[in-house]
Order: structure tokens, then C-alpha cells, then sequence
């Protein structure tokens, strides 16, 4: 009997799993028994390949980070962490002013 | 004061090789004699503009690394504007941009050991660790 109501204790426990996401973020592994939500975690590209530099020149990698439209993709899509990101607006912005990435395309 | 620049510009496709080789020349010309030192010139070949610029969907590209300081930068930009066949230029300094990667390369090859991923992450705030 005891076993049964922990179960369902354990089934219940998603919900406020999933509130506390929004807080610390850190809640993935905490409840085994409960359902896991599986969120890929996104991992920096910068740093997971060590790219210290970049350059406003490298349009191949500015193009990953800049939507259909041309906008700079957020942090929270790409995962891209703060000091990179920072970089990488300011590398796009210049791209932009020489011509090699559209303001707004079409 | 000496910095390190990169000028890079666009000049019009329309025109011929040699006339680029010319133009380019003189440019170097301006930039030696208002006192900066040419360290690099890359000709980056014809590509598609992102947008028209005067007119035009393709340009030539050019990047020049200089040495110079700031009066003979003002001086070759504003020779740019005036020249008709560069439709557009960017310049950029590039000495703390190169400081910071040195002191980044130095700081990896220090902590080979550390996890790939926390090494760099914590590269940024690097500085205040060594001091």
C-alpha cells in the first residue's frame, strides 16, 4: 500500500518540475522516478569548437547566427553563451556595414 | 600612437585588373606618406554584395592591415570617400582585439588539463583569475 502512494506522488511530481525550470534551470536530474522532459542542452558553439576570434570577415559562421531575414539570432535559440554572443553581434554588425550580410534581405 | 588597423573596402567590379592593381597602389601611397606602415594587403577576389551599394550587386574586396595611428586613418578615409571607385570601406581596429587573443592562446596553453568546455567558458573573466 505504502509503494502504491509513493507512486503516485512520483507521477504527480512533473508539475513542479516544470516550474521550477524557469527558475534555476537545474532541476533535470533531481526525480528519477518522475517524467523527464528531455531539452537538449545547447552548448556554446564557440566554445565547444574553441574559436577565440570572431571576425567580422568569416561569413560562413556569422550566417549559422543571422535568420532568413538577416536578423541576429537570440541567445536562447543558438545557446550561445553572453561573451560570445556579445562578440558575435558586434562581428555581424561590422559584416553588415562592408556589404557581406544584408541588413534586411528581401 | 601605432595601432593596428584593418581597412577593408569595396571597389567597384566594373573596373579593370590593372586599374585595381593602380588603384590599390595609390592608396598604399596615401597611407605611407600620411605615416602608417603597410603590413598586408589581400586581395579577396569578387563577391556578390549582401545589398546594392551606388548601383552595384558585386564589388571587389580589398583588405589592407596597417599600422598607423589615428590622423593617418582619418586621412586615407577621407581620400576614400573621395575616390570614386571605392564604393565602400570599414575600418577596424584590431591591436586589443589581438592582445586579448594572445592572452587567451597563453591562458589555453596553461590549462591543457581543464575540460575543453569549462576552459572556455571561463576564458572571458580569465583576466582577474591570473591577477
Amino acid at each position: 500500500m505504502a509503494d502504491e502512494s509513493n507512486h503516485e506522488v512520483s507521477s504527480h511530481a512533473p508539475r513542479p518540475q516544470g516550474r521550477e525550470r524557469s527558475g534555476p534551470g537545474g532541476g533535470a536530474g533531481r526525480d528519477p522516478g518522475g517524467r523527464k522532459f528531455f531539452r537538449r542542452k545547447k552548448v556554446c558553439k564557440f566554445c565547444v569548437e574553441k574559436i577565440d576570434e570572431i571576425s567580422y570577415k568569416d561569413v560562413r559562421t556569422l550566417q549559422q547566427f543571422v535568420a532568413e531575414r538577416g536578423k541576429i539570432v537570440p541567445r536562447r535559440l543558438t545557446g550561445v553563451c553572453t561573451p560570445h554572443q556579445r562578440r558575435l553581434t558586434s562581428a555581424i554588425k561590422r559584416a553588415r556595414n562592408i556589404a557581406l550580410l544584408p541588413f534586411a534581405a528581401r | 600612437m601605432q595601432r593596428v588597423y584593418e581597412v577593408m573596402f569595396i571597389v567597384r567590379p566594373d573596373l579593370l585588373e590593372e586599374d585595381v592593381e593602380k588603384l590599390i597602389a595609390t592608396l598604399q601611397g596615401y597611407a605611407t606618406t600620411a605615416g602608417a606602415t603597410v603590413q598586408n594587403v589581400e586581395k579577396m577576389g569578387k563577391r556578390r554584395l549582401a545589398y546594392d551599394v551606388k548601383k552595384f550587386q558585386d564589388g571587389l574586396y580589398v583588405l589592407l592591415t596597417l599600422q598607423a595611428d589615428g590622423k593617418a586613418i582619418h586621412e586615407l578615409e577621407r581620400r576614400m570617400r573621395v575616390t570614386e571607385q571605392v564604393i565602400k570601406f570599414i575600418t577596424v581596429r584590431m591591436d586589443e582585439e589581438q592582445q586579448r587573443l594572445e592572452k587567451v592562446r597563453k591562458l589555453r596553453a596553461a590549462h591543457t588539463k581543464r575540460p575543453p568546455a569549462e576552459a572556455a567558458v571561463a576564458e572571458p573573466e580569465t583576466p582577474t583569475v591570473n591577477a
